[in-house]
């Protein structure tokens, strides 16, 4: 991977984070979203209907649909660095 | 004695489900029934988790016809399960998810091979029997059980059937984006189908483009069984949706603007559902039409103790309302919002007294007390917040205890820190003071 392409992913992991925060009303602020920290349970304390939100605004931010029926689904939601890999893959052009 | 059938399909070879890309006859589901009721342990009592809703149907109809008892607990905490272990030592896990880590002797449900002998006519069950019990969290932590009987089960969703306009043996496919273990998911998206010759669709779609999918992948006539929630994010997402012949939600009340947006996007009515884990479900209204709610034929509304109790019809026994009920003329009625204590978050119901209850009984923890805020939005979830005492412990703390026994849409967003509560001269917390000292903390935190 290139040095431009890990601050491109940089930048994306921020902005998402800040998507998050300001869809969820978090506490906390972008910054303090640890990258490997998981978003659902012990982690972050996010339940199925938060994943449901943030699905929405990153899919109308960035062109994408989610889809429940891989098994990677949990793996995506997994953390905010799984989540910007999966978007940055896949993200309209 | 007078009995109902298994299921009200009238040919062995007609269409009741449709499941992991299949149709699934009559004759082909009794076959999955006996196939797992062949497996069950021996044991009374079936915690019943399957996440794909025909094997949820499935299990369902093995335990009724292995005389066995369903419970649908609020959730599946450790607590929860703690409870339904010592309110019934027989119980065991039956589930669909290898990674399932329900501590109870747990079954994962076999792989359907279409080859045991089933029934070879739809067996009939007394309508008096015990075939399900469904609990509501009760105010000190102890979950409260509503047993339901077979017969009144029936007698429910074929009046909802009714009331809905939805026609027997149609071979309508009812898609549900609710969990059939919720009350409201166990009867619109396992009972009604079953119990009005149509079509059970095992999958539970999640992202809005699930939902497109599921309704894409089932032939018409369809109907989408949903929460003010889902069809919110359905309608956001701007998806290309399917046709459909009707829309049900329920869960929470859905506003008349959502409701028409809802009516023009698919073209056809939406219908709300009013009910509760006690009464099922008890009356129906077309949120278009006017903000009245129309009763089931042979329900009743009676006004005792300053309270509504609903009874008749399949109501097991009179049951006391938590909402605030205006009668009007014609078995019509209004709803004008939650008596005090009871919260609902995204359908799912808890009181103030039993969430504070958990807060309270954690270690360390010398008071506290749950929130729900004011402006509880329709379709935006609201979240609770709450104020704790307690010196010495963290946020995660306290979080980390109370995600042991509550379910996690309870979970207080935000949890402040304080020296002590407004507790008044009796030890009561008012509600105005409670909600002073959560406006002046948050205020100055984002200050």
């Amino acid at each position: 991977m290139t040095q431009g392409n890990i601050q491109n992913l940089d930048a994306l992991q921020r902005e998402i984070a800040q998507l998050m925060v300001k869809a969820l009303n978090l506490e906390v602020s972008a910054d303090e979203i640890d990258p490997d920290q998981p978003l659902y349970g012990k982690g972050l304390g996010l339940d199925s209907i938060d994943i449901l939100e943030i699905a929405l605004v990153v899919s109308k931010h960035y062109g994408l649909q989610l889809k429940a029926d891989s098994e990677d689904n949990h793996r995506i939601f997994g953390s905010l660095r799984s989540l910007s890999d999966y978007v940055a893959a896949h993200k309209a052009a | 004695m007078s009995s109902s059938p298994l299921v009200s399909h009238t040919a062995l070879e007609q269409p009741l489900a449709w499941f992991d890309g299949e149709s699934i006859s009559v004759s082909r589901f009794l076959a999955d029934v006996a196939q797992v009721a062949a497996m069950l342990p021996s044991g009374d009592h079936v915690l019943n988790v399957c996440r794909d809703r025909y094997r949820f149907a499935v299990g369902l109809a093995a335990a009724i016809t292995a005389d066995k008892v369903s419970l649908l607990p609020p959730t599946h905490t450790l607590e929860m399960v703690q409870r339904l272990k010592a309110f019934a030592p027989d119980v065991f896990c039956l589930h669909d998810n290898p990674d399932c880590d329900i501590d109870l002797p747990r079954v994962l449900f076999p792989v359907l091979n279409g080859k045991t002998i089933g029934a070879t006519r739809i067996p009939t069950i007394e309508d008096d029997r015990q075939v399900a019990i469904v609990f509501t969290s009760g105010s000190t932590g102890a979950p409260v059980p509503h047993p339901k009987t077979w017969g009144k089960l029936v007698l429910n969703v074929r009046a909802q059937a009714e009331c809905i306009g939805l026609k027997q043996n149609s071979g309508c496919a009812v898609i549900g984006t609710v969990p059939p273990q919720h009350m409201y998911g166990f009867e619109s998206t396992v009972l009604l189908p079953l119990q009005s010759g149509n079509v059970l669709c095992g999958i539970q779609p999640f992202y809005p483009a699930d939902i497109v999918s599921a309704l894409e992948n089932n032939p018409v006539p369809r109907m989408l069984v949903s929460t003010p929630l889902h069809l919110r994010l359905l309608l956001e997402a701007g998806l290309n949706l399917p046709s459909v012949e009707r829309v049900l939600s329920a869960t929470s009340p859905l506003s008349l603007q959502l409701a028409g947006q809802v009516e023009s996007a698919f073209g056809v009515p939406l219908l709300e559902i009013y009910g509760s884990t006690e009464t099922g479900q008890i009356a129906i209204r077309r949120t278009t039409a006017g903000e009245s709610w129309q009763l089931f034929p042979e329900v009743r509304l009676v006004e005792r103790d300053e309270r509504f109790w609903a009874e008749g019809g399949h109501i097991e026994q009179p049951v006391s309302l938590n909402d605030k009920i205006e009668l009007l003329p014609d078995a019509r009625f209004l709803l004008h919002g939650r008596l005090q204590d009871l919260v609902n978050i995204a359908g799912k119901r808890n009181s103030l007294a039993s969430l504070n209850h958990h807060l309270t009984a954690i270690p360390g923890v010398l008071d506290g007390a749950f929130f729900m805020p004011d402006d509880a939005s329709h379709e935006q979830v609201t979240r609770l917040a709450a104020c704790v005492v307690a010196p010495g412990l963290s946020a995660h703390d306290v979080l980390d205890a109370l995600r042991q026994c509550i379910d996690p849409v309870f979970l207080p967003r935000p949890l402040l820190f304080v020296d002590e509560l407004p507790r008044n001269s009796t030890g009561k917390l008012p509600r105005e003071a409670l909600k002073q000292l959560i406006h002046s903390l948050t205020r100055s935190e984002t200050a």
